[in-house]
């Protein structure tokens, strides 16, 4: 589970600090007490910037600062196709292999497959990505319906903890 | 083999314990050190729960076959061992639930129904601690928003203990029931029972005792404790999951009125209106956990049979043992108090900046088994500044080599992340 890339990646994040943004939002993980608050500057249809300020696991800092390194300077369409791609690693439970094709969309995040065997451990990786697609539909002003999405879930998994 | 006075003979008694021989990832021996979360169940008791499912299926005070009967004699033989094991004047007085979360709403929700003089309402106060587990802060948070009541509490010190200093400020003539742990789950902090009864009784607060984290681990005498109510579940007690006490003044429970309704609870039922049977079957409403009640009586039988005060002996020495070789890894600083001296054998600690989370995987890969996270107690974590912390909590059955293999984990942790 904890590759070499993901322990560089928290021993040395890249992109760390919260800078200039068109939207931030802040997400916890109740289970375990993991929080960011994440910021995305949009150039036209660019990801020109996504900073970041949290505190938490080795797993959830170090996706944040991949997540950092894979969409900044991304055009959207491309950036989503990457956020969806790892979310459907994050959830295969480890049934998924990356192959060549799925390791040139996700470059270091192919790191995270190991993490996808533990339930417990998803959500941490999870966490920036999830942050990182409200802020962008807040940016785009299209935000509210997937906002009340999100603070629904997350009170159902408050229920839960 | 580290030998300390009072350990108890754990080869043996590990050998009533068939899961403390599981090995995971590998072949690795597990290392249970989770027993604050949940205690391992000895054969003795999992023989109870598969013979009274083999042989003595029924449901219980209704029917006359002799299943029923032998069903029911079982059911109340519970009853009996647990009141015999916290020394309840009455058999009568114990109420089982489903945990002890269930046992503490269901007093809050007794005062809140309640007539004078036990009603809460917005002209009392109700009063709790910092180092509570959230099942005995929420309870009362709802009551307190639905009476108007205000809920109070007492802070905790830098090491972990109660702060006491403005008791007089905090329970007040205008208390109507002060409701703490007893050992907190996360500090391990043992609390002062008598002062904090002594003040509760001056001014004529009823006192609920969640003894959740006391009752596993050592002798808990509800005479001596003089409190009005007492809170523990099964199993942490080595007993089945969905199985939980609520002891109370006899007195109390004539007077309180129930708060589920159903089957089982009543003495006459119309259309109209209901009376309701004298207690614990008052507050015993439907079919009561049988077979869970009955591995509760077991679990009573085997931990009596070795004795409380011996395994309170036993977590002792392990805890002196475990505070002194965890405070010699550098960067570990333990959350609660830094001595074996009041304190239970449930011990938190911060590992340098390292996530709780990561140190929990880690040790996992090694089989070792902690609890990481706010342990339900949130407001703790807050109190020190922390996200969340590591709990190694131990039980009858842990060994120094146990403590042994978690300082080696914790070396290892150290280095992986260093």
């Amino acid at each position: 589970m904890y590759q070499d890339v993901i322990l560089d990646h928290y021993k040395h994040p890249h992109g760390r600090g919260l800078r200039e943004g068109d939207a931030e939002v802040h997400h916890v993980n109740p289970t375990c007490g993991d929080e960011i608050t994440l910021r995305v500057r949009m150039d036209g249809s660019t990801v020109a910037d996504v900073s970041y300020e949290g505190q938490g696991c080795s797993i959830s800092q170090a996706s944040a600062s991949v997540l950092n390194d894979l969409l900044v300077g991304k055009d959207l369409t491309e950036a989503r196709r990457v956020q969806e791609t790892f979310l459907e690693l994050m959830q295969s439970k480890g049934r998924i292999e990356p192959d060549d094709e799925m390791e040139e969309v996700l470059e270091d995040a192919v790191a995270f497959a190991g993490v996808s065997k533990y339930p417990a451990r998803v959500k941490c990786a999870l966490l920036s990505w999830m942050a990182w697609k409200d802020a962008t539909a807040q940016a785009l002003g299209d935000g509210s319906a997937e906002h009340a999405e999100k603070k629904a879930g997350q009170k159902a998994e408050e229920r839960t903890a | 083999m580290t030998q300390l006075p009072g350990l108890l003979d754990t080869d043996a008694i590990r050998k009533d314990f068939p899961l403390l021989d599981r090995t995971v990832h590998d072949g690795k021996k597990v290392v249970y050190l989770d027993n604050a979360a949940t205690s391992q169940k000895p054969n003795q008791v999992l023989d109870a729960l598969n013979d009274y499912y083999a042989r003595h299926n029924a449901n219980v005070h209704r029917g006359v076959h002799v299943l029923a009967e032998e069903a029911t004699a079982l059911y109340e033989g519970a009853r009996d061992k647990v009141a015999a094991f916290v020394n309840a004047p009455s058999r009568d007085e114990v109420i089982f639930t489903k945990n002890a979360s269930e046992s503490l709403n269901l007093v809050a929700n007794m005062l809140g129904w309640a007539d004078e003089p036990y009603r809460v309402d917005d002209r009392t106060e109700i009063v709790i601690t910092e180092m509570e587990h959230h099942s005995n802060i929420v309870p009362w948070q709802l009551l307190a928003q639905r009476t108007g009541a205000k809920l109070k509490w007492f802070g905790l010190t830098d090491d972990g203990r109660l702060d006491l200093s403005n008791i007089d400020e905090i329970i007040t003539e205008r208390t109507k029931v002060v409701s703490f742990v007893l050992v907190s789950n996360i500090l391990g902090t043992v609390n002062p029972v008598e002062t904090i009864v002594r003040r509760a009784q001056e001014v004529g607060a009823l006192v609920v005792v969640d003894a959740s984290q006391a009752a596993p681990h050592m002798t808990v005498d509800v005479q001596a404790l003089q409190a009005d109510f007492v809170a523990f579940t099964g199993h942490k007690m080595c007993g089945p999951t969905g199985i939980g006490v609520l002891w109370g003044r006899q007195e109390l429970l004539e007077d309180l009125p129930p708060f589920l309704g159903g089957g089982e609870m009543i003495e006459t039922v119309s259309m109209h209106s209901s009376t309701y049977a004298p207690a614990p079957h008052k507050f015993e409403a439907g079919t009561p956990p049988i077979a869970q009640a009955v591995g509760l009586g077991a679990a009573v039988d085997y931990l009596s049979a070795i004795g409380m005060d011996r395994i309170a002996a036993h977590e002792h020495a392990i805890t002196e043992y475990a505070v002194r070789r965890l405070q010699e890894i550098p960067s570990l600083r333990i959350i609660g108090p830094s001595t074996a001296e009041d304190r239970g054998a449930a011990i938190s600690f911060a590992l340098g900046d390292i996530h709780p989370h990561d140190v929990g995987q880690v040790l996992d890969e090694q089989g070792i088994a902690v609890r990481v996270g706010h342990h339900c107690a949130r407001p703790v974590c807050l109190r020190y500044g922390i996200p969340a912390t590591t709990r190694a909590s131990f039980y009858l059955y842990s060994t120094p080599a146990e403590v042994d293999a978690l300082v080696e984990g914790l070396e290892h942790v150290r280095n992986f992340f260093g």
